[in-house]
């Protein structure tokens, strides 16, 4: 919930509600990767840096 | 209030501990992980810094990380967004990473730290961190303010100022146009690691003629067509040229093939002086274009002094090149400059921004102390410090052979008399420095007169390319006689101080050779050694003075390519057994290489290359 919370106050504050459906689309793909082990170590790609 | 600031998951991991706004400690993560540029959670970091403070996590007001990931999730969909369809794969490697964990940062950091239930987290932007750890423990009431890295959330460089506790943020370039970036990609095209590298290319710089026609043929062409450098200080790069928006590389290498006439260098290939003249062209560009950002900040900002963080602020040709400028009276930068100093800027916004403290400016100890001594930073040495005890205990279990030296003075006259017989010397004393730099504590030391020196430390010591320098650290009171400073109050870092090795000096031609620290273009990346920071170290070079008559050694960091820099004095030992170091001092403790087992005595340990 503290999530959900946290997303909602950053769309509105930025006024990016446009992105709401894409993230909500990853968060169900979330449940496609959640048994896979991917570690928070980013791999190397520049422009997540 | 006590404010604990982490960096993580990116590179450099760090962790940093700030109390009323006083910098407790602060350390890099790698150095404990032994893992270079290690990325994951600071949690051994983070525990030494709680011990130095002798506090523990609970006992902690606010936890603040050092960048919002939120605001960059965000500029990483509008990224893939404004490339698409390009992206597919680096987005589908991305996404994974960010939906599971990246985005439930703050669930994360709960789960790391189950102690510290119910303690605020902030969140301050990149650049924030940034700023804050250049600002708020500089020795300057008001300053502007540059930040220029590779990329934050959106902001590549930020420009501000700041006013006793307050910093104001004034104006921003945004990814993708990013000067670190561009400097990362040359990086990689010319066979270094990026994001590790780029000290190389600096180094690798000076080979180059800079009045060589194709040097200048190089320059104009990244200047045509790589950058478009505005008037007001901003620029613009041709993503024509670059991969890095989307894709899984810096470059687009034919591109740059048909640009530059050479083939992207292989890693460890030989090195062509095409090679050095390109370094030395994008070197001129990115001094051109820190040049134009500093002029904007004199320009917006009005201020006479300069705050300067980020990974470019590493740029120590650069960071020369605005000094000699003469636009601003002093210019400080942070010695952690790059993404692990972002840990000691979070903790710092945290408490003056998000709690509200206020700031002192300069410290207790000032009043007799050297100027630039009235910084915040202790002269770097904020990380772990190892007693006379617990350093022979180690050595005990290690089965080393020792001498013991109870006095300080016997230990420096030993170590001097050692360094001017033309001994390499491990030199480890008190607490661990934070930020790339050995200054001191870490460090590895030798005669800088000696002619082969340096390229017995590069090769049969530090295992590294023959074209790397080393830096002269030099006694404060001796530094004009050997380089070349510049009227008092200008070319100084807080008004007669190059502390942390952040600006390159030139060697006075009038004064004696040290060819082990001069670069090829005559000039040295100073430390100016005081007496209120680092007073054995100091002693040490005061005593190989008075046997020498040279009040300079030659300091590097004390590790071996592609190894984190020593932190315990069992990693010392074990760099004892395997480099080829004559001693080590270690506390009151000096060990000989030739001295310790035979059968414990290594080859070089090997490494992933930097």
């Amino acid at each position: 919930m503290e999530f959900m919370k946290d997303l909602f106050l950053f769309l509105r504050t930025r006024k990016k509600f446009w992105m709401l459906p894409l993230i909500v689309l990853l968060l169900l793909m979330t449940l496609l990767v959640i048994l896979t082990s991917v570690s928070a170590i980013a791999p190397m790609i520049y422009s997540v840096f | 209030m006590r404010v604990l600031g982490i960096s993580a998951y990116y590179h450099d991991s760090a962790a940093a501990l700030v109390e009323d706004g006083e910098i407790l400690a602060a350390a890099q993560e790698e150095r404990f992980t032994r893992v270079r540029h290690d990325a994951s959670f600071p949690r051994q970091a983070l525990d030494e810094v709680l011990k130095q403070g002798g506090i523990q996590l609970k006992e902690v007001d606010a936890i603040a990380f050092y960048e919002k990931p939120f605001l960059k999730f965000e500029r990483l969909l509008e990224t893939y967004h404004g490339f698409a369809p390009k992206g597919v794969r680096s987005f589908s490697a991305a996404m994974p990473v960010w939906i599971k964990e990246k985005l439930h940062m703050r669930k994360m950091i709960r789960k790391q730290l189950p102690e510290a239930e119910g303690v605020q987290l902030l969140f301050p932007e990149h650049h924030l961190s940034h700023a804050a750890s250049a600002f708020y423990p500089s020795p300057y009431k008001e300053a502007a303010i540059l930040t220029v890295d590779g990329v934050g959330e959106w902001a590549t460089t930020m420009i501000g100022v700041g006013i006793g506790s307050e910093i104001r943020v004034l104006k921003e370039l945004h990814f993708p146009h990013s000067l670190g970036l561009l400097y990362s990609a040359f990086t990689q095209y010319l066979g270094f690691k990026v994001n590790s590298g780029e000290y190389k290319v600096m180094g690798l710089a000076p080979y180059g003629d800079p009045y060589d026609a194709q040097t200048v043929a190089f320059r104009d062409c990244i200047l045509d067509q790589l950058i478009d450098i505005r008037p007001d200080g901003s620029f613009l790069l041709n993503m024509d040229y670059f991969d890095y928006a989307t894709g899984l590389s810096m470059i687009r290498p034919a591109r740059w093939k048909a640009l530059f006439g050479m083939e992207p260098r292989a890693p460890e290939a030989s090195l062509t002086l095409g090679h050095q003249q390109l370094a030395q062209a994008i070197q001129q560009v990115t001094s051109e274009v820190m040049l134009g950002l500093a002029r904007c900040a004199h320009e917006l900002t009005g201020k006479n002094k300069l705050v300067m963080a980020g990974g470019v602020a590493l740029n120590c040709v650069s960071n020369a090149s605005i000094l000699r400028s003469g636009l601003f009276e002093n210019i400080w930068v942070q010695p952690a400059a790059g993404d692990a100093g972002g840990a000691l800027g979070a903790a710092l916004a945290g408490y003056h921004i998000g709690l509200g403290g206020p700031r002192m400016v300069g410290s207790a100890r000032a009043a007799n102390a050297p100027v630039a001594a009235s910084d915040k930073m202790k002269g770097a040495a904020l990380g772990p410090s190892f007693t006379d005890l617990e350093i022979r205990t180690v050595l005990d279990r290690e089965k080393a052979n020792y001498h013991y030296y109870p006095n300080p003075a016997e230990l420096t006259a030993q170590v001097a008399q050692l360094l001017a017989d033309g001994k390499v010397v491990g030199w480890f004393q008190g607490r661990m420095e934070f930020g790339p730099r050995a200054l001191g504590h870490r460090s590895i030391l030798a005669n800088p007169r000696v002619r082969d020196m340096k390229a017995r430390v590069n090769e049969k010591i530090k295992a590294r390319e023959s074209f790397r320098p080393f830096a002269p650290s030099v006694l404060i009171e001796s530094a004009g006689d050997y380089f070349d400073v510049g009227a008092a109050g200008q070319w100084n870092a807080g008004a007669g101080e190059c502390a942390y090795m952040q600006f390159t000096l030139n060697h006075k031609k009038s004064a004696p050779a040290l060819p082990a620290v001069v670069h090829v273009d005559g000039s040295a990346r100073v430390q100016t050694v005081n007496k209120v920071d680092h007073p054995l170290f100091w002693q040490l070079i005061n005593d190989f003075n008075a046997l020498t008559g040279c009040p300079v050694l030659l300091n590097t960091s004390f590790n071996q390519r592609g190894e984190p820099v020593v932190c315990t004095p069992a990693d010392a030992y074990e760099g004892l057994l395997s480099m080829e170091i004559d001693y080590i001092a270690i506390g009151s403790y000096v060990l000989e290489r030739a001295c310790q087992e035979q059968k414990r005595i290594n080859a070089l340990r090997t490494f992933e290359p930097d």
